[in-house]
């Protein structure tokens, strides 16, 4: 059974969602606000995971819909600022409503076709939508986009929204009722068959059900929910843009998926948690944080198909198969090779860097705590060794790990 | 070598009144693909309750003939009756939805699902769960005991929750049947249902399919002169787009024609 299908799982979900603004370390504004972004993030990647990972739908575009929902709340939030009796919380709802009303509209048009007809239409449509907004200033705000303030709302039981924990909690609420939701669409009948289309589109024909429908449905439902994380974007930060329905958007979602694992519940969650992290920290460390990103997308595609929620599954069945103790002693061989390659690798890149985009900031700088003068050949030819040296070893000792995962895996089978 | 194969004593077909139209009739019906004529003319009628054999040598269209019932491609032109109600050119899932269902020759399964939800997926439309995304799927009683069934029936009950991907060939094959048998067809189609299977494999699938297709109508194209002579009641030979015979094993064994278009070249 998936870890989703147990009531322990959304129980300790739930409770996880209400004490994270408490855990030290998360309790500054910095730390809620780094919370409030992934579970909005998490709504999004897990409506991208309907149509990518549940129906097979391979979509350039899904940001259309997260900014649409964006500007439907945020227009809504302005009516409110202006006196009409809606409380905040349910604000994030009209941008579900936009969502939807625009996934149908939309839908209809796209889903006609499956494959890279649909990945090349949902790329047109997202320039499209990307291009009108800057057009029409008037609903769109042009490039400064369209500003609400969430507190300028009837009182909820008291709440004015004003700090960050209130409109975290607002959002956690929301991911946890959407993670519900989702999960429960995935169990119905057109649930199943969106599985279906996905594994095999022509044979569902054959079985009386029309796969253009399909698709359309999983794509509306996929367009709500990517609508109300937009609502959530929309009172969490009181303002959307165009960049909310931008390419740059929509690609940050197919990565989230794929790093958290295509298919998989929790992947969507994990890669929308991660990519979050990475955005908000890596980028105070470094300025090539987009690379590094890259590259783990890379990496994961190439040697990691399931993701992150697919190797998370792949170590707790070798846990509970009792197969886990040779393959740490595998790790532990590869974990000096592979953390060599990594310092050889990223100082080369943090130091290209530096040379190429900051070159008024002299050729001398300090990394890892070790400071180095870039202008002779001595830290370049460092790193090159360091990381030609692990990678060799990596070599080596790479197959002792697939090795041990072979031996697992013939053991969880024998058990299983 | 055909002379050593047992004829089976002809079913006796009920006796198609005036007033019952055929579960299938093909009246000139015609397929070309862009200029090159592959169905040339083909005219069927086959009885409610009938099992019916469509032999022929390579590239006669057999499978086109199926791909034109079933509603994959259109024909050019000709009218195709199911009951007596006209499908030809009707998209796969409306034919699908009137009572007629398909297997393929290239199984056609959906492997990321497990070989239940494979089977509940071919009846959930008969149900009459049509879009539904309301109602949990696990809690359809009806057809998680119809897909249960099924599986009894095609003895894979002991892969139940396997993802169909991983099944052995003969256990795909199986399921193939088995997604199209499930939802109570009353037209069924099995393009060759035995290829690609050894002798035992072949005498298992033989007792599968009659079992499954009782009181249903079945028409199969089939390479296996063994398993068509065994099974149907009667006969088409397809030879380049035509249908040159229809009748009874017996006859069509002796017929002269047939001879020497198909039976006496192939080594069946």
């Amino acid at each position: 059974m998936t870890p989703q299908g147990r009531p322990a799982f959304w129980i300790g979900g739930a409770v996880l969602l209400a004490v994270l603004p408490w855990i030290p370390g998360l309790q500054s504004d910095f730390g809620r606000s780094l919370l409030s972004q992934m579970g909005i993030a998490a709504v999004f990647a897990l409506s991208y995971n309907l149509l990518l990972g549940q129906t097979g739908l391979l979509s350039f575009g899904h940001a259309v819909y997260f900014g649409l929902g964006g500007y439907a709340a945020i227009h809504l939030l302005r009516a409110v600022n202006a006196g009409l009796p809606i409380p905040l919380p349910l604000v994030p709802l009209a941008g579900a409503v936009g969502g939807l009303a625009f996934g149908i509209v939309l839908g209809a048009l796209t889903t006609r076709r499956a494959g890279t007809i649909f990945a090349l239409i949902s790329l047109g449509v997202g320039e499209l939508v990307h291009a009108t907004s800057l057009m029409l200033p008037s609903f769109f705000g042009g490039e400064e986009g369209v500003t609400a303030s969430r507190t300028k709302a009837p009182a909820f039981f008291g709440l004015d929204f004003g700090s960050q924990v209130e409109v975290y909690y607002v959002i956690a609420a929301w991911l946890f009722v959407a993670a519900l939701l989702m999960y429960a669409f995935m169990r119905t009948p057109v649930g199943r068959l969106c599985n279906a289309v996905r594994d095999n589109p022509e044979r569902v024909e054959f079985i009386g059900y029309n796969p253009q429908r399909v698709r359309f449905i999983a794509f509306s439902v996929a367009a709500a929910f990517a609508g109300l994380a937009g609502g959530l974007h929309a009172i969490n930060y009181e303002i959307v843009a165009a960049e909310a329905v931008s390419d740059t958007r929509s690609g940050a979602v197919l990565l989230m998926v794929y790093i958290g694992g295509v298919g998989h519940f929790i992947g969507a969650i994990l890669g929308a948690v991660a990519i979050t992290w990475l955005q908000v920290s890596l980028s105070d460390y470094t300025t090539a944080w987009l690379l590094y990103l890259g590259l783990l997308f890379m990496g994961i595609v190439v040697y990691v198909p399931g993701g992150l929620a697919g190797l998370l599954m792949m170590h707790l069945a070798a846990l509970r198969a009792r197969a886990m103790a040779p393959i740490a002693r595998s790790y532990l061989l590869a974990a000096a090779p592979a953390l060599a390659l990594t310092l050889g690798a990223v100082t080369l890149i943090e130091i290209a860097y530096r040379r190429s985009t900051q070159p008024e900031a002299g050729a001398l700088m300090k990394l890892f705590w070790i400071p180095m003068d870039t202008a002779t050949p001595w830290p370049w030819l460092g790193a090159a060794s360091l990381a030609l040296a692990g990678y060799a070893l990596l070599r080596v000792v790479g197959p002792r790990v697939a090795e041990a995962w072979r031996r697992a895996g013939e053991e969880i089978h024998a058990r299983g | 070598m055909a002379e050593t194969i047992a004829v089976a004593e002809p079913r006796s077909a009920p006796a198609a009144g005036p007033a019952v139209p055929c579960a299938l009739e093909l009246t000139d019906v015609h397929k070309s693909f862009g200029a090159t004529p592959i169905i040339r003319g083909v005219s069927l009628a086959i009885a409610r309750g009938e099992r019916h054999a469509i032999i022929g040598p390579n590239g006669a269209g057999k499978s086109t003939l199926f791909n034109l019932v079933s509603g994959r491609i259109a024909p050019t032109r000709g009218s195709i009756r199911l009951d007596g109600e006209e499908i030809a050119g009707k998209r796969a899932f409306r034919i699908a939805r009137r009572g007629l269902a398909r297997s393929f020759q290239v199984t056609n399964i959906f492997p990321r699902l497990t070989v239940h939800e494979n089977i509940r997926c071919g009846v959930l439309w008969s149900l009459g769960y049509r879009y539904d995304f309301l109602r949990r799927v696990d809690r359809l009683r009806d057809a998680n005991e119809a897909a249960d069934r099924t599986l009894e029936q095609i003895r894979l009950t002991a892969r139940r929750d396997t993802p169909a991907g991983v099944l052995t060939y003969a256990e795909q094959r199986a399921l193939e049947i088995g997604i199209t048998v499930a939802g109570g067809a009353k037209l069924i189609l099995l393009d060759e249902p035995t290829a690609g299977m050894s002798r035992h494999e072949t005498e298992n699938a033989v007792e599968l399919i009659r079992s499954v297709t009782h009181d249903r109508t079945l028409v199969m194209v089939e390479h296996d002169m063994g398993v068509v002579f065994d099974l149907a009641d009667r006969i088409s030979v397809l030879v380049y787009g035509q249908v040159i015979a229809t009748d009874v094993p017996a006859r069509i064994h002796d017929d002269e024609a047939v001879r020497s278009a198909y039976l006496g070249d192939s080594d069946a």
